[in-house]
């Protein structure tokens, strides 16, 4: 595109600002931490703004920023050499951010469960189950086969269930499972 | 226990049990919600303004 920056523009910015919130919600659920994630959504906007001659107005903006920061983490995730996401900040900022709201116990525990999964994985689960894109967009996102994709899902998929099957036990305290073993344990 | 603690163990256990991938589904996109509505952050506004104003004045110089 080469003609026409002034009519453009704008309506780049735009739609730009129409894909923020989902673009922080994906930052936010890679990374765990509201600040850092915020300054990883800070560098995408830089990069994509001055990247905007290679976006097709009428394409799908969102997807575009999505790779753009992905791409961004990552090379910042290899330059400083650590991980996406620090797992103490996770869990501790977000009781902290979230006390009153609905259900937040449970989103905790699902929040942490998130967490223990391998970043390909999560990141596949968050763009298919979350961000709304279809397994193609997805794997073009990754840069990554439309299988690839597929299977990381899957095995995100049932990593979640076996884990939250338990902290759910847990968490709701004697069931048929657990409390004959309780009421084993008194009559001892 | 028919107190509501009861009924979320009930809702919390069907769920699974039924369908699991549904609560996953709908836990995932419920957190994924709660950073999607909060309100653009100020810095990001502001950001975009500037960047805005800067191409507006000068030619497009802002790759690195």
């Amino acid at each position: 595109m080469s003609a026409g920056m002034t009519s453009e523009e704008p309506s780049f910015k735009r739609e730009m600002l129409a894909a923020l919130p989902s673009l922080r919600a994906f930052a936010m659920s890679l990374i765990g931490r509201h600040d850092r994630a915020d300054d990883l959504v800070q560098d995408t906007i830089m990069k994509a703004w001055a990247k905007q001659d290679h976006f097709e107005m009428g394409t799908n903006m969102k997807a575009w920023l999505f790779t753009i920061l992905r791409n961004e983490l990552y090379s910042q995730m290899r330059k400083r050499g650590r991980e996406v996401q620090d797992s103490d900040g996770y869990f501790t900022e977000s009781l902290a951010q979230h006390p009153a709201q609905y259900g937040s116990l449970d989103l905790q525990d699902f929040k942490r469960a998130l967490e223990t999964l391998p970043p390909d994985q999560r990141e596949a689960i968050i763009l298919v189950g979350a961000s709304g894109f279809s397994y193609e967009e997805a794997a073009e996102i990754c840069g990554c086969a439309l299988g690839t994709i597929k299977s990381r899902v899957n095995r995100a998929r049932q990593r979640l269930q076996d884990i939250l099957q338990v902290t759910g036990e847990n968490e709701y305290g004697p069931d048929a499972i657990s409390a004959p073993i309780t009421s084993r344990a008194f009559i001892s | 226990m028919t107190d509501d603690h009861g009924a979320r163990h009930q809702i919390a256990r069907s769920a699974r049990t039924d369908n699991p991938n549904a609560q996953i589904a709908t836990k995932l996109r419920a957190l994924y919600l709660s950073v999607q509505e909060e309100a653009i952050p100020d810095r990001f506004l502001d950001l975009l303004e500037k960047l805005d104003a800067v191409e507006r004045q000068s030619m497009p110089d802002i790759a690195e």
